[in-house]
């Protein structure tokens, strides 16, 4: 495997980390992202949608790992769409998957080392952004400790570790906060907002209070399109009190939803 | 009764005080060794020149450090730290392959009038890691592995010489038993071909479906022939060498031509 240099994987400048023109993306036999426009730049954005909504399969897309069925895509300013060369944007990216598959014989600093050498990271920069990318998760105590002993709320953060190890400039997050007890939860907040300072993140919840807390844009979509893309306070003001929700964000995400379904039912 | 150095002392030895005797340090540094009420005392009778020194040499020490190339992590470096779970994961394909081939031995060594059955099951020997080795199924990190710039072809072909290397020594071991008598030729370069068959395949439709149809196939076209009439086949005979050497060639350069189409998934 060939290493690469750091000028290879310096950040460039892009008007939008990604970029998505009438995106399809099949999962399975289902077109679960059929036609979605989305552009987003540095920040932290927060994906919103029902279940089935499409939410996971456009993560899927964005990490390189389905190939689109139909449309355009970009990442960094480079296509990932039909037989494009991925290797260039694959350095750049961070992915969580929804189901964060692991190796439980291996400690946390070998998975995470693990996946900086398949990210084609310099091999001499690979232990100390390991143990950053530990640290910054909160699980130093835990370094050398293997993955099978681990509870569900470490293995998560093992997961983002091994997203951020890299320094990406396109981070996909799905789920990041499962498993969270609350003080993990604001501690992944801060991080993410420390993240999004520099890089493009896209974070995939059911939680409207964390991408309230954690986000400055919000992206909602439904069966495979988009419906809404605005800030956190906008979202805020799409609801009253008729609607249903613990918060003003949480009510205007089901007046967003309740509007789009009233007006696609028409 | 321990007799401790007066703080005095303590405080002149310290400070280096030339008037202090050779026998006097020497006493002060014995009991010290051994008195840890002593060190305090000493500890707190530096003077703000000899802390000041120890600040410096400390910041000096850490800025080396971080100047400094990282420490390597042994446990990474250990290549077999990177294959060891996938070493693992294919035991039991390994074990499986070998109980085949095994009960092939056996049946060659009993039933002296069929041809060799290890020779007529080496083409397929190494199939079934194959397929697990570009398996989400067989692999817990598959959606990690398969978006990271690594994933492709270099590595589809890392993990087959792993197979092969765990599966070529027991396929010898079967066919050097008495009455195999198999050439190592014929028996390693079918071998090599139905591999690169299966990579160049699995670029259409997949490895995994690629290794069940190419295991039919040979199984219906060939194995169950040979049984059936008690004779080797013809692909199988010396003569056949050179072929199996070209297509072997042929099929891993088309399979390399084909790189770009192990890169992802086109559905989930």
């Amino acid at each position: 495997m060939r290493a690469v240099s750091t000028v290879e994987t310096a950040a460039t400048i892009h008007p939008w980390a990604i970029h998505a023109e009438a995106l399809k993306v099949r999962a399975g036999r289902h077109l679960a992202v059929d036609g979605l426009d989305l552009s987003l730049g540095t920040g932290v954005h927060g994906l919103l949608g029902r279940n089935g909504a499409g939410k996971t399969t456009l993560m899927r897309a964005l990490a390189t790992v389905l190939k689109p069925a139909g449309g355009r895509l970009t990442l960094l300013g480079s296509s990932v769409d039909g037989r494009a060369d991925l290797r260039q944007a694959r350095r750049a990216l961070g992915y969580l998957p929804q189901h964060f598959g692991y190796y439980p014989r291996f400690t946390v600093r070998e998975f995470v080392s693990y996946l900086a050498w398949l990210k084609e990271m310099p091999k001499p920069d690979i232990p100390a952004a390991t143990q950053r990318a530990i640290d910054r998760v909160g699980l130093s105590a835990k370094a050398d400790a293997r993955l099978r002993t681990l509870s569900g709320g470490m293995l998560r953060r093992a997961g983002v570790a091994q997203a951020i190890v890299n320094d990406p400039q396109v981070l996909l997050l799905d789920e990041p906060t499962v498993g969270l007890d609350p003080e993990q939860r604001l501690d992944l907040r801060e991080l993410l907002r420390d993240l999004g300072t520099d890089a493009c993140v896209l974070v995939s919840t059911h939680l409207v209070e964390d991408v309230v807390a954690a986000c400055t844009e919000v992206v909602l979509i439904n069966e495979g399109r988009l419906v809404w893309q605005g800030t956190p306070a906008a979202l805020a003001e799409q609801g009253d009190e008729h609607h249903p929700g613990d918060s003003p964000a949480e009510r205007g995400y089901s007046a967003l939803l309740r509007r789009h379904l009233a007006e696609a039912a028409r | 009764m321990t007799t401790h150095p007066t703080l005095n002392d303590i405080d002149r030895y310290a400070d280096g005080d030339p008037g202090l005797d050779e026998a006097t340090v020497w006493s002060i540094e014995v009991h010290l060794e051994s008195c840890a009420d002593c060190r305090a005392r000493l500890a707190g009778s530096t003077t703000a020149e000899s802390r000041a020194l120890v600040a410096e040499v400390a910041a000096a020490v850490d800025r080396g450090i971080a100047a400094g190339p990282a420490p390597r992590s042994r446990a990474f470096f250990r290549t077999p730290v990177r294959q060891r779970w996938f070493v693992a994961a294919l035991l039991p394909w390994v074990a499986m392959t070998a109980g085949v081939l095994g009960s092939a031995a056996l049946l060659t060594y009993f039933l002296a009038e069929l041809p060799s059955i290890v020779l007529l099951l080496a083409p397929l020997a190494p199939l079934p890691g194959v397929a697990a080795a570009w398996s989400r199924r067989g692999d817990p990190a598959w959606e990690l592995i398969v978006g990271t710039p690594s994933a492709g072809l270099t590595m589809l072909l890392r993990r087959t010489a792993v197979v092969l290397v765990l599966v070529i020594p027991v396929l010898a071991a079967f066919a050097s038993l008495g009455a195999s008598r198999a050439n190592p030729a014929l028996m390693l370069l079918p071998c090599l071909a139905f591999t690169a068959a299966t990579l160049l395949l699995g670029s259409l439709v997949g490895v995994h479906r690629a290794a069940i149809g190419l295991m039919v196939a040979w199984a219906a076209a060939v194995v169950a022939p040979s049984l059936a009439t008690a004779e080797l086949p013809v692909l199988l005979e010396p003569a056949a060498t050179g072929g199996w050497a070209l297509v072997t060639v042929v099929l891993a350069a088309l399979t390399l031509l084909r790189a770009n189409s192990f890169r992802r998934l086109t559905s989930f």
